[in-house]
């Protein structure tokens, strides 16, 4: 027999209801805007739109706003909305080595060409809670210097002239660039659709698994080669136009790791490296990103892969936040009847436990 | 190759579209008043759309997908026949109609000089200052490193 149930839907509105006030929090305090979420809380829009995978300051905002500062709500929010919209084609590769550089820096090299650029950084403050800022702290304007018109070549280019570390891969003419939004994982995955997915992936989840690497578990002694944050021109080719238009500028991170070196009786040894690229100023997303991407490269260099860093299928299954909370949020859905049939299961076996423990002393008693 | 053959005129167009998309919707508009628009209309109305965003392994490799960003676009036609393209992040339909009429306008000999003057340069100015103070600002943090010299020499 199938017995369908029904109801609950006057509770769903009611703390959808509730929901929505709780989220305006208390109303003699005045409402966040969008351009207050966009402007000050900016690092965790450029995490929204990374892992959304969707470059949209406004709409990466509200869904901060609506998901009441809940990031992986408001990443599956920004998924969600992506559904919406037609996709009219796939931009020409930037090049990030014609960066506006906001910020740039190498730990490889003290006087890399272009210098060390700290731009607005964390790094070097003392992690103290600072209670001028609760409320009303006008901070200085930034101080100006010269600025110098000296490219700032990226240091992999640098080390490549020398043939000290490896060349990226090129494309073949007639490849596709795979995309995990249109054809479901399958493994082996070639190294464009890994750095879809690590792009992607949960900021948390790479950060454990690039720690667990220089732990011990698929060492690979990294060094940050070179880390840039700053604009990046974007260009799409339009085909009604004839040629490919500019769109305006992205803000990107880039971090490129140099690794342990590799050789072999035909090749003389050079560094490898891992690579990172995310929206916005994501410095750790992109080097847990790069730690990542050289760890998922074991097989191809001909290392041991036992550490789950280096296993593709472990790392790219998981490491999708909105995959990820879907399948352990589901778990508060209604499983009545799922747990009914169990119940049932283990009220059997108990009572025949029951019965096989007790037969023993009942034919004691009976002799 | 002569300077207005078509590739120069497909440079200028480009850069006056890439001025118009990094400059803000308000800004083009205050600038497209105050110049005499012609009479055009919509050869495809603006929308909002998806372009995958592209990067490159290591930077300088095989491109593979980023993330997608949000985009608008439209086309016009003038009067006179020049159909212009607007491309823009975003999605302000409305941008990318003001940069479709810019486009048309920078391909008609009457008008190209009168949009250059009145509605690209102004912009294209704001966005290199802009650039510059950022520039400046960037610069102020660059390390400058010195050598610590230690005992008595």
């Amino acid at each position: 027999m199938y017995v369908a149930v029904k109801g609950g839907e006057r509770a769903i509105e009611n703390a959808h209801r509730l929901l929505a006030h709780e989220r305006r929090g208390d109303r003699d305090v005045p409402e966040v805007t969008l351009a207050q979420i966009s402007e000050q809380l900016a690092l965790g829009v450029d995490r929204v739109m990374t892992e959304g995978s969707l470059y949209d300051r406004e709409l990466a905002a509200l869904a901060i706003k609506q998901a009441r500062g809940d990031m992986i709500e408001a990443i599956f929010l920004a998924r969600a909305f992506r559904a919406t919209l037609p996709r009219f084609g796939a931009t020409e590769p930037v090049n990030t080595g014609e960066m506006q550089v906001r910020r740039r820096i190498s730990s490889t090299f003290k006087d890399v060409p272009g210098g060390q650029i700290l731009g607005p950084t964390f790094d070097y403050t003392h992690r103290l809670l600072d209670p001028q800022l609760a409320e009303g702290f006008v901070p200085e304007q930034p101080t100006t210097a010269d600025a110098s018109q000296a490219a700032t070549p990226r240091v992999t280019d640098i080390l490549g002239r020398d043939g000290l570390i490896e060349s990226s891969p090129q494309a073949d003419s007639d490849a596709v660039v795979g995309d995990l939004t249109r054809e479901p994982l399958s493994f082996p995955a070639d190294r464009d659709l890994r750095l879809q997915n690590l792009a992607r992936g949960d900021e948390g989840f790479l950060l454990a698994l690039g720690y667990s690497t220089q732990r011990g578990y698929g060492r690979n002694h990294p060094f940050a080669g070179e880390i840039r944050f700053g604009e990046v021109e974007v260009e799409f080719f339009a085909e009604d136009a004839g040629f490919a238009v500019p769109l305006g500028s992205i803000e990107l991170t880039e971090c490129q790791m140099v690794n342990q070196f590799k050789g072999s009786t035909t090749e003389a040894p050079c560094f490898t490296r891992g690579y990172g690229l995310a929206f916005g100023q994501s410095e750790r997303k992109t080097m847990s990103m790069a730690l990542v991407d050289r760890a998922l490269r074991a097989g191809e260099l001909g290392e041991e892969a036992a550490a789950p860093a280096q296993d593709e299928e472990f790392v790219m299954s998981h490491s999708d936040n909105v995959q990820s909370t879907g399948f352990v949020e589901h778990l508060k859905l209604p499983h009545y009847v799922d747990f009914q049939s169990e119940l049932g299961l283990l009220r059997k076996l108990r009572q025949e436990f029951a019965e096989a423990n007790q037969a023993p002393e009942l034919r004691e008693a009976a002799e | 190759m002569s300077s207005t053959g078509p590739n120069s005129k497909q440079a200028q167009r480009k850069a006056a579209m890439s001025v118009l998309a990094h400059s803000a919707a308000a800004d083009i508009a205050g600038r497209l008043a105050a110049i005499a628009l012609p009479a055009h209309e919509n050869l495809r109305e603006p929308e909002n759309g998806l372009v995958m965003v592209r990067g490159r392994i290591g930077g300088d490799g095989a491109p593979f997908n980023l993330g997608e960003a949000t985009v608008s676009r439209a086309a016009v036609r003038l009067a006179t026949g020049e159909v212009g393209f607007g491309y823009t992040l975003g999605r302000d339909a409305k941008k990318a109609q003001m940069i479709a009429l810019c486009d048309a306008m920078v391909q008609s000999v009457e008008l190209s000089g009168e949009v250059e003057a009145k509605v690209i340069a102004p912009l294209r100015a704001a966005m290199n200052a802009e650039r510059s103070r950022k520039a400046a600002e960037t610069a102020a943090t660059r390390v400058d490193f010195y050598t610590m010299v230690r005992g008595e020499g």
